[in-house]
């Protein structure tokens, strides 16, 4: 097993813990804001650690591109998406969440 | 490689199921639409893992298109279905 091999299962593993931590936290946090945390690192560094690992394993330059391209792609959505989530919700009117 | 990449993108397809707890109890609109948007990148990783499991590039494509569209799905949402001034205290 190269060195590249075995840092792309590494990167992997590590992403897919941060999507499992990610929807365990869409599951067990109390409101819409907690929630929006635990979805956003998902979105960020999970993507971006699968992404990190499968570029390492990538035939091309363009191949590589791509995969980042997506990766920017998807932070900038998750990045707008929780801004206007968490607005709209403190407009309606729902309180964060106090222990 | 090909089984670490095929494991990996059916683990987080399990992970996926598990979200569809949140999208069935909500409890506001917004709850769902988190999930959705979890369930979004989650295609995405799981398709860039299997374009590499079985060398086909093209999915990768597909992710990019996954991409787009959960970006628009989610500002739509927000700008359209999710509004402060119209169902102020409908669907809250």
């Amino acid at each position: 097993m190269q060195i590249t091999d075995f840092l792309t299962l590494l990167l992997l593993f590590a992403g897919a813990g941060f999507f499992l931590a990610g929807t365990v936290g869409l599951l067990r946090f109390p409101d819409v804001y907690t929630r929006l945390h635990a979805l956003t690192k998902a979105d960020n560094v999970g993507l971006g650690l699968v992404v990190a690992g499968l570029v390492l394993q990538a035939e091309s330059w363009p191949a590589m591109g791509k995969l980042l391209l997506i990766w920017l792609l998807v932070i900038l959505a998750s990045a707008s998406v929780a801004h206007l989530v968490a607005r709209t919700a403190l407009r309606k009117g729902i309180r964060p969440w106090k222990k | 490689m090909e089984v670490l990449y095929s494991g990996t993108a059916l683990f987080l397809l399990l992970t996926l199921v598990a979200g569809l707890w949140r999208v069935l109890h909500g409890p506001t609109p917004a709850d769902r639409m988190l999930a959705a948007q979890l369930f979004g990148t989650t295609a995405v990783a799981s398709l860039l893992l299997l374009a590499q499991a079985f060398g086909r590039p093209h999915l990768r494509d597909v992710a990019l298109v996954f991409a787009l569209l959960a970006a628009v799905t989610a500002v739509a949402f927000v700008r359209r279905a999710w509004t402060v001034w119209e169902d102020d205290d409908a669907d809250n």
